[in-house]
């Protein structure tokens, strides 16, 4: 182990460090004296940050720990997008983590662990550290949705969470074991190689870098083990048919919770999806292409059909997370570095209007997350006109307007899909996204055409959360008015990511 | 000796008990078990194709598989704990406060 190799994992070591000290703080302090707790965790991300900007410009060559960790561009994209969801997760909860007296020591804690392990799974090239980062991160994740512990729809989110979320895992990991059967090899670059070589074998026969095989690769095995895969990180970004869990979950969960999850979970997520269908599996990509189009097609349809029904607002927005993963199932099924780029940048503007939205809902909702209902929303317009103006520019990017970061999301990803000639599936999802106006629409109907039934207190917006609100209303109009530094960033990511493997290769 | 093939149908077949088991049980902790076993399966698989390709990363791969599984058990018994509090069952069809 070197000095570089330590620098490359300073973020998650900072992570790790600080979600510690917020532990052993909230363990030996009184129980009220939990101020500190948020200032600590924004610290440590500000920290990771500058541990992520410091290694600037992210074009290692030499990856950390033998191969294993790889901080490119890519994974410092993602790494910023989790430090920056984190840290409005933090600052959206303080109303929550004081009204619902939730120990905030170990919440924070949590919090920053779960996050530590995104980062994780974002710059690991092996398929060892990949399971490490998505564990870490998931366990902290089962025992943040059950937080509320006397809360019996708290307690039951995170027992279908955990359960179905170790299920999913145990289909991952004998898809792993079977693709180390396959390949010899845990390492993603080293299965490119090994899938590569097999394809074709004449200019393998060259290549001095090919790593020494057993025998030929087992054709049927390799299939087997990326059905599996793909169920186990199709699980994890909720995507049709592995969605059930996704709805109770978010249900259930405390409400800045559900915002981390389906922002900062989904991208991690995404983040190994893309990692590692794009690098190891990228030879094979004719034997997944179709489950993609199809998983893809139908989380558009379902997640938007359902959401139709809802009327209990974290419910619907679980629904619409579903339908979201859908359209980035879309651009993901492109395989190329367009499709990549769309993918991330979607993933960027996607969480940012999501903590937004899940934040007025959050302060909306008050003690015990009473009002959580469409019909609570009923005339909000009125008493509470600058909340409700901020859901509705969440709503409307979610929707995908022009002028907000959504519609620049879905235009990037249906133009990388029409490049890739997928003309019924952008059809197909042009559509859905028609369908989806109607529910979100409807929300903001609610809020300023139905009169009030029952005067429901609106709370003074503290700051902190103010701020949240300010600031993810700002960034999706950034990122909807000009969307390209981003978006640059996202290609060059995405160039970099694909181009290391043209060079491995030939 | 043994052919690599019989390990791995064993651990397939462990595999799929432990997969019918997570469907058809109704009592979480059992759920839980076959889990549990989905892992094990696993790592007999891991742990004889290492054998077999003479390779130890499968090997290193199943200290982690268990690592993680003694942590997810840890946190698995008190979720299962928090859910027998607020509701005295521990029967998967009565845990249904939520429905579409």
């Amino acid at each position: 182990m070197q000095t570089s190799d330590l620098i490359r994992i300073l973020p998650e070591i900072i992570l790790a460090v600080a979600g510690i000290v917020v532990m052993l703080l909230g363990a030996f302090q009184k129980q009220n004296a939990g101020r500190m707790h948020p200032a600590i965790a924004l610290l440590g991300l500000l920290g990771a940050a500058g541990a992520i900007a410091y290694q600037y410009p992210w074009r290692s060559l030499d990856p950390a720990f033998g191969g294993m960790l790889e901080l490119d561009a890519f994974s410092a994209f993602f790494h910023i997008l989790f430090f920056l969801v984190a840290a409005l997760v933090v600052l959206s909860s303080s109303e929550y983590v004081a009204q619902e007296r939730l120990a905030s020591g170990e919440y924070h804690a949590l919090l920053l662990f779960a996050t530590m392990g995104m980062g994780l799974m974002a710059s690991s090239n092996d398929l060892i550290m990949i399971f490490i980062g998505l564990e870490i991160s998931s366990l902290a994740s089962y025992i943040l949705v059950g937080f509320r512990r006397g809360v019996a729809t708290s307690s039951e989110s995170s027992l279908k969470y955990f359960l179905l979320g170790s299920f999913a895992t145990a289909f991952l990991l004998y898809g792993i074991a079977l693709m180390f059967g396959a390949t010899g090899a845990t390492n993603l670059t080293e299965i490119h190689l090994a899938l590569q070589a097999e394809q074709n074998t004449v200019t393998a026969m060259a290549s001095p870098q090919l790593t020494p095989l057993v025998g030929p690769v087992p054709t049927a095995l390799v299939g087997l083990s990326i059905a599996l895969l793909f169920v186990g990180f199709a699980f994890k970004v909720s995507a049709v048919p592995f969605q059930i869990w996704t709805p109770d979950v978010y249900q259930g969960a405390p409400t800045p919770v559900t915002a981390f999850l389906s922002t900062g979970s989904k991208a991690a997520a995404f983040a190994v999806f893309l990692r590692v269908f794009m690098v190891a599996l990228e030879g094979s990509a004719q034997d997944w292409v179709w489950l993609l189009w199809v998983s893809g097609l139908l989380s558009m349809v379902l997640g938007n059909l359902a959401a139709l029904l809802q009327t209990n607002i974290k419910r619907m927005l679980a629904y619409s997370s579903i339908a979201h993963a859908g359209y980035i199932l879309v651009a993901f099924t492109a395989h190329s570095e367009e499709g990549v780029a769309a993918v991330m940048f979607y993933l960027a503007a996607y969480a940012l209007m999501n903590i937004g939205a899940f934040a007025v809902v959050s302060h909306f909702g008050n003690r015990g997350e009473r009002y959580v209902e469409m019909e609570h929303y009923a005339g909000l317009g009125y008493r509470a006109p600058l909340l409700a103006a901020s859901m509705t520019v969440f709503l409307l990017s979610l929707i995908g307007i022009p002028l907000t970061g959504g519609f620049f999301g879905k235009f990037y990803i249906f133009r990388a899909a029409l490049h890739a000639d997928l003309v019924w599936l952008t059809v197909l999802g042009v559509l859905n996204s028609a369908i989806a106006a109607y529910y979100y629409l409807r929300v903001i109907v609610f809020m300023y055409m139905h009169p009030a039934a029952e005067q429901i207190p609106v709370e003074r917006v503290r700051p902190a959360m103010g701020f949240v609100l300010i600031f993810s209303m700002a960034a999706t109009f950034l990122l909807g008015i000009f969307p390209q530094a981003v978006l640059d960033f996202a290609s060059q990511a995405a160039a970099l990511l694909l181009e290391n493997l043209g060079n491995g290769v030939l | 000796m043994v052919p690599l093939s019989y390990y791995l149908i064993l651990a397939a077949i462990l595999f799929v008990i432990g997969v019918a088991g997570f469907l058809f049980k109704r009592n979480i902790v059992t759920i839980f078990m076959s889990v549990e076993l989905m892992l094990n399966a696993v790592n007999l698989t891991f742990v004889s194709l290492s054998y077999s390709l003479r390779q130890l990363d499968g090997q290193i791969f199943v200290f982690f598989v268990m690592v993680v599984a003694a942590a997810e058990a840890t946190i698995g018994l008190a979720i299962i704990i928090t859910v027998f509090r607020n509701r005295e069952s521990l029967n998967v069809d009565r845990i249904d406060l939520m429905k579409l």
